[in-house]
């Protein structure tokens, strides 16, 4: 087992892996940015280092920076965390180099799975269902239409170098497809200087339902069931929740034997996620893979009560995971917590807090960095915190999710606590009925928007 | 300007970005500068109330683990009061605050270990009492096998050495105070 883990991460997830170290009896180190240096995972990890100034790139995006805090401290591993370098396979390799093991799949690995189109490629191979599409860029309208024939309409047309819905448009019918498709490149053309479009299905009304899976250094893997996280804003999750309300014990079996094929056919090691578009049939689709911790991890860990960054842990060292997939005994949601004003277009709130409350109690939990008084930086991303509860049942769940929200105060800056308590309040939502179109129409009190000057 | 509007504008420029403001016409004039202004390299740095702070031996800085550590484990309120009480005591403890008040801190750009010659064979690069100028070699911060040589941003006279030879140093660590009117 390891005696030092380097955390290359900040904010909430440092924390927690600071957490599952110290109840491992492994030392941890933190490495800060200068705005960083009141954080609480500096000030709960045995070690810190001050790797840089504020800004990303020169400090938690810093490949010698960090290589050179493992050196002067000696940590035999380092924990990536989730965004920053975790998926970044030439840190991933710069570690081997050093040997120094790093807490999640290979180098190559990462890379067959960060390349979307890769990614798609290795799945089709594995018998894996995938969003059926063009395969490459299309060459002109009248192959798009011959290929929209064989997938079945309505598909979308999406730009390949595409991102934050530009470049995309949705055709429904034959007729539609010559207009759609020079629009389609004339903005993908203004918008990234790429007019190339390639073509998917249009999965109707989708449902986003991942897969949680673990893979050890023998190529064993097992599935943890799933979690939905529909309620996105701007392809962005804001709530999740395991078990889907849309889930049915044959439908997680087919998908749970998908994830774990996918794994698989790459020799997956590490925790990782796959994940799914479901359309209303329960058709699904591969879509991508995530191969590294979660941020939504917590909602798993509540309803099949396993430390996922203690198994990551495991793995890494080596150790055997069990033979058995886990089902979830209980229901959890998650709502993420931004510093983000819900009545002004979600524009960034950073400042500093001046009170702190978080809610308390049976089946509430936290994960946090901030406390009162703490300065919320602009310099990195608005989530503060995550507010995750638990019950024997969803609508329970509820229930108790809304007194957390009612009960969390942060004062000093605006929050989506708002958002969530609207959100949980919901008919739709407290059905259980929704998909990834369910904030499009949201009202999000139009009346509380700032009034001009 | 009255002197509300000058107030005025000193809160509204100490609430932005900004590292200076200047302002003119026929018959005023106006420059405010922020500590951000000496943070971008333009002025030597001073910052007087971070000196007696790292009298400690600075190697603790990396090394030593937080020692409010299980005070401020039973509720998440309790880290920042343990914050606010450090500063002042801090400022207390420094008589010398005013005699160290026009000295710059030379700072380490990166991380790694500090050597204070090429070799150990070889003399310091620099020691108390040298004279140094902008662009001149005043150590060796050592990372990944990589020897860098780092160069000083100021001239002056070296007044104290901040670190012992061979210890780890984190970025932005005080390796040396330097006299800028010696």
């Amino acid at each position: 087992m390891f005696k030092k883990i380097l955390i290359a991460n900040r904010g909430e997830i440092a924390l927690r892996i600071v957490r599952t170290c110290k109840e491992m009896g492994i030392k941890t180190v933190a490495v800060y940015s200068t705005v960083d240096r009141e954080s609480l995972h500096v000030r709960f990890a045995d070690e810190a280092v001050c790797i840089g100034p504020a800004s990303s790139a020169l400090s938690y995006l810093s490949i010698p920076k960090i290589m050179a805090a493992v050196e002067i401290t000696n940590a035999d591993a380092v924990h990536p965390g989730y965004g920053f370098l975790s998926e970044n396979a030439d840190f991933a390799e710069v570690c081997t180099e050093y040997g120094i093991k790093f807490i999640g799949p290979t180098p190559e690995q990462i890379r067959k799975m960060g390349d979307k189109i890769t990614a798609k490629e290795t799945m089709i191979k594995a018998n894996v269902p995938v969003v059926p599409g063009s395969g490459g860029l299309l060459k002109d309208a009248k192959q798009g239409m011959k290929i929209a024939k064989d997938i079945g309409y309505p598909v979308i047309l999406k730009a390949t170098a595409g991102g934050g819905g530009k470049g995309m448009r949705i055709v429904r019918a034959k007729d539609e497809f010559e207009d759609a498709w020079n629009m389609a490149r004339n903005e993908a053309k203004a918008s990234f200087s790429n007019d190339g479009i390639y073509m998917e299905k249009f999965v109707e009304e989708p449902r986003h339902i991942e897969i949680q899976v673990a893979g050890d250094q023998y190529g064993n893997v097992i599935h943890l069931s799933e979690r939905d996280c529909s309620i996105q804003r701007r392809h962005q999750k804001l709530i999740e929740e395991a078990p889907s309300p849309f889930m049915t014990k044959s439908l997680r079996k087919k998908m749970g034997e998908a994830a774990i094929k996918a794994a698989k056919s790459i020799k997956y090691e590490g925790v990782g996620t796959v994940e799914f578009l479901v359309d209303k049939n329960k058709d699904f689709y591969f879509m991508e893979m995530n191969t590294r911790i979660q941020v939504e991890h917590t909602v798993t860990e509540e309803v099949i009560d396993h430390d996922l960054i203690k198994e990551q842990i495991k793995i890494a060292a080596g150790e055997k995971i069990g033979k058995k997939n886990y089902e979830p005994t209980m229901h959890a949601m998650e709502c993420r917590i931004n510093a983000e004003d819900v009545y002004n277009d979600f524009r960034p709130s950073p400042g500093t807090i001046s009170s702190f409350h978080s809610p308390k109690g049976h089946g509430v939990r936290v994960d946090t960095h901030v406390y009162s008084g703490y300065t919320v930086s602009p310099h990195y991303d608005s989530m503060i915190a995550k507010l995750i509860c638990r019950a024997q049942t969803r609508e329970e769940c509820i229930k108790k999710m809304s007194r957390a929200l009612d009960e969390f105060i942060i004062e000093g800056l605006k929050t989506t606590v708002p958002l969530h308590q609207m959100i949980m309040k919901d008919e739709a939502f407290r059905k259980g009925d929704f998909n990834t179109g369910f904030l499009n129409d949201f009202d999000f009190g139009e009346e509380k928007k700032d009034k001009k000057p | 300007m009255t002197y509300k509007e000058i107030t005025d504008l000193i809160r509204t420029i100490n609430k932005s970005n900004l590292s200076e403001f200047k302002y003119s016409n026929t018959d005023f004039e106006i420059t405010i500068r922020t500590e951000n202004y000496s943070k971008k390299g333009n002025a030597p740095q001073v910052s007087p109330s971070m000196i007696p702070m790292t009298t400690a031996s600075p190697v603790q800085h990396i090394i030593s683990a937080q020692p409010t550590t299980t005070a401020a484990a039973p509720s998440v309120d309790k880290p920042a009061e343990a914050i606010k009480a450090d500063v002042p005591a801090a400022n207390a403890a420094d008589g010398t605050k005013d005699a160290n008040s026009n000295l710059i801190e030379v700072k380490s750009p990166i991380v790694g270990t500090f050597y204070r010659s090429a070799s150990p064979d070889k003399p310091a690069y620099v020691k108390v009492g040298d004279n140094i100028n902008v662009g001149d070699v005043v150590c060796i911060v050592e990372a990944m096998k990589l020897f860098n040589e780092i160069e000083s941003e100021v001239a002056g006279k070296i007044v104290k050495v901040m670190i012992e030879d061979a210890s780890p140093v984190e970025y932005d660590q005080i390796l040396y105070l330097v006299d800028p009117n010696a």
